[in-house]
């Protein structure tokens, strides 16, 4: 009986591993998460006023000091939204001057579809999380997930009412990005440490330093655009340095996402016009 | 009637248990690693009811959990198989009637469920960092799952023997 099973097992991951996304075995498994949905969610909502009531807790606790420099942060950046308020009016008139293409737009060129996060499979193992809206909701592989702190990952698994999203945690996901005072570019992802992350490929010739925002670049070419649109915020440098034998910075970044039980929702943005 | 109810029981304690570790233990972060209720309801239901009972809740766990996250099906149900095929016999056999033997089921497959988890996402080409699995998560996970050890398996005894007087794991005598 047990050596059935096991066998059974082995039969299932070998036919789920070698089918295509959409074949049988994935049609089934997308169904049994439809089924499960409503006892996750139900579940999730059962769980939140206590997970709520610990994060109160654990909020109330760091407030003190994270008000000082809040504070701070927040003289700096009212004098920063001045200034981009006028080069936003300075910019939209030199563009109409031009007559600017410009790549899709976060967030005015995406439907946000706002979704709560219903399962997780071991952080250790895999950074992936469920969620609970699929392709009935528009969603489909590769849509850029955000949440209002940034650039939380995307979607790389769909069924009808529900979906995975691989974490920008994951060592196989990447996403350009660039450093929001200098524009310079790198690839950010996955770090050393845990729920840290790098921006890599920076060019020893541009100037990246710690402080420094990161956020997602965007780009298109011809029929190509990148997956993640532009101007999503990724992250702040805490470390940058380099050495003579080193082609590019080594950068560490601390994502403004913070990626554990505390992601609890996230906004999926689907195109309004979507390329067939 | 016996032999519906039975298995009955041991589904809706498996299916509430996968419920609520994918949507709410998984998340439970502390000191690195989560508990895992799956694994310490299949330790229950292993003990108290043998060896062919553990093998099928564990492959019954294994699917709705990889059903629910949508990984690759069949990986956590060949673990957790051999899981609760082991744990069972431990309980029919050396651990039967023994005080510690919740403990040191769960003890033991907390360790080599993960060490099997690591070893099958390697195989499949899944991006694992074998220092976050086996240093960062192992030491707090088979802590936090010592801690609920007791009281899962308290619950789990409390819900076989509704209906039913409770019953050990079947003996059985060793020859030669």
């Amino acid at each position: 009986m047990a050596g059935s099973l096991v066998l059974l097992s082995v039969v299932l991951i070998t036919i789920y591993f070698r089918e295509p996304v959409g074949g049988g075995l994935h049609g089934v498994q997308s169904g049994g998460a439809t089924v499960l949905r409503p006892f996750e969610v139900g579940a999730e909502r059962v769980a939140r006023p206590f997970r709520d009531a610990y994060g109160w807790f654990a909020g109330v606790l760091h407030a003190k000091s994270e008000n000082g420099r809040l504070r701070k942060e927040v003289d700096a950046y009212s004098a920063l939204a001045t200034r981009n308020a006028n080069a936003v009016q300075q910019n939209a008139q030199l563009k109409s001057l031009l007559k600017y293409v410009s790549a899709p737009q976060f967030p005015k060129n995406f439907d946000p579809v706002a979704t709560d996060v219903i399962s997780r499979p071991p952080a250790e193992l895999a950074q992936q999380v469920g969620i609970a809206a699929g392709s009935s909701s528009g969603i489909r592989i590769n849509d850029p997930v955000v949440n209002a702190d940034g650039l939380v990952g995307k979607v790389t698994q769909v069924a009808s009412h529900g979906a995975e999203v691989t974490l920008l945690t994951d060592p196989d996901l990447m996403a350009t990005a660039v450093d929001l005072r200098t524009q310079a570019t790198g690839l950010v992802g996955n770090g050393q440490g845990r729920g840290t992350l790098i921006l890599d490929r920076v060019s020893k010739s541009d100037d990246v330093k710690a402080g420094d925002l990161i956020v997602t670049q965007g780009w298109h070419y011809k029929e190509l655009s990148s997956i993640f649109p532009a101007g999503i915020p990724v992250g702040v440098v805490t470390s940058a340095s380099v050495n003579d034998t080193d082609l590019y910075w080594q950068v560490q970044v601390s994502p403004r996402v913070h990626f554990g039980s505390s992601l609890q929702s996230v906004l999926v943005l689907v195109p309004k016009s979507r390329p067939h | 009637m016996r032999l519906l109810v039975e298995p009955a029981k041991v589904g809706v304690l498996v299916f509430v248990a996968a419920i609520l570790q994918v949507s709410i233990f998984s998340t439970l972060q502390i000191l690195g690693g989560a508990p895992d209720v799956v694994l310490l309801t299949l330790v229950g239901i292993a003990l108290l009811r043998g060896s062919i009972y553990g093998a099928c809740a564990g492959f019954f766990a294994g699917l709705l959990i990889d059903t629910a996250n949508l990984g690759t099906l069949g990986v956590t149900s060949l673990l957790l198989t051999i899981a609760g095929y082991w744990i069972g016999r431990y309980g029919e056999t050396t651990g039967r009637d023994r005080a510690h033997a919740p403990f040191v089921s769960v003890a033991v497959a907390t360790i080599l469920v993960q060490f099997g988890a690591l070893f099958l996402h390697y195989m499949l080409g899944d991006p694992v960092s074998a220092r976050v699995v086996l240093l960062d998560a192992l030491p707090a996970k088979v802590g936090l799952n010592l801690l609920l050890t007791l009281p899962v398996y308290a619950l789990t005894r409390w819900v076989l023997g509704l209906g039913t007087a409770p019953e050990g794991a079947t003996e059985v005598q060793l020859l030669g």
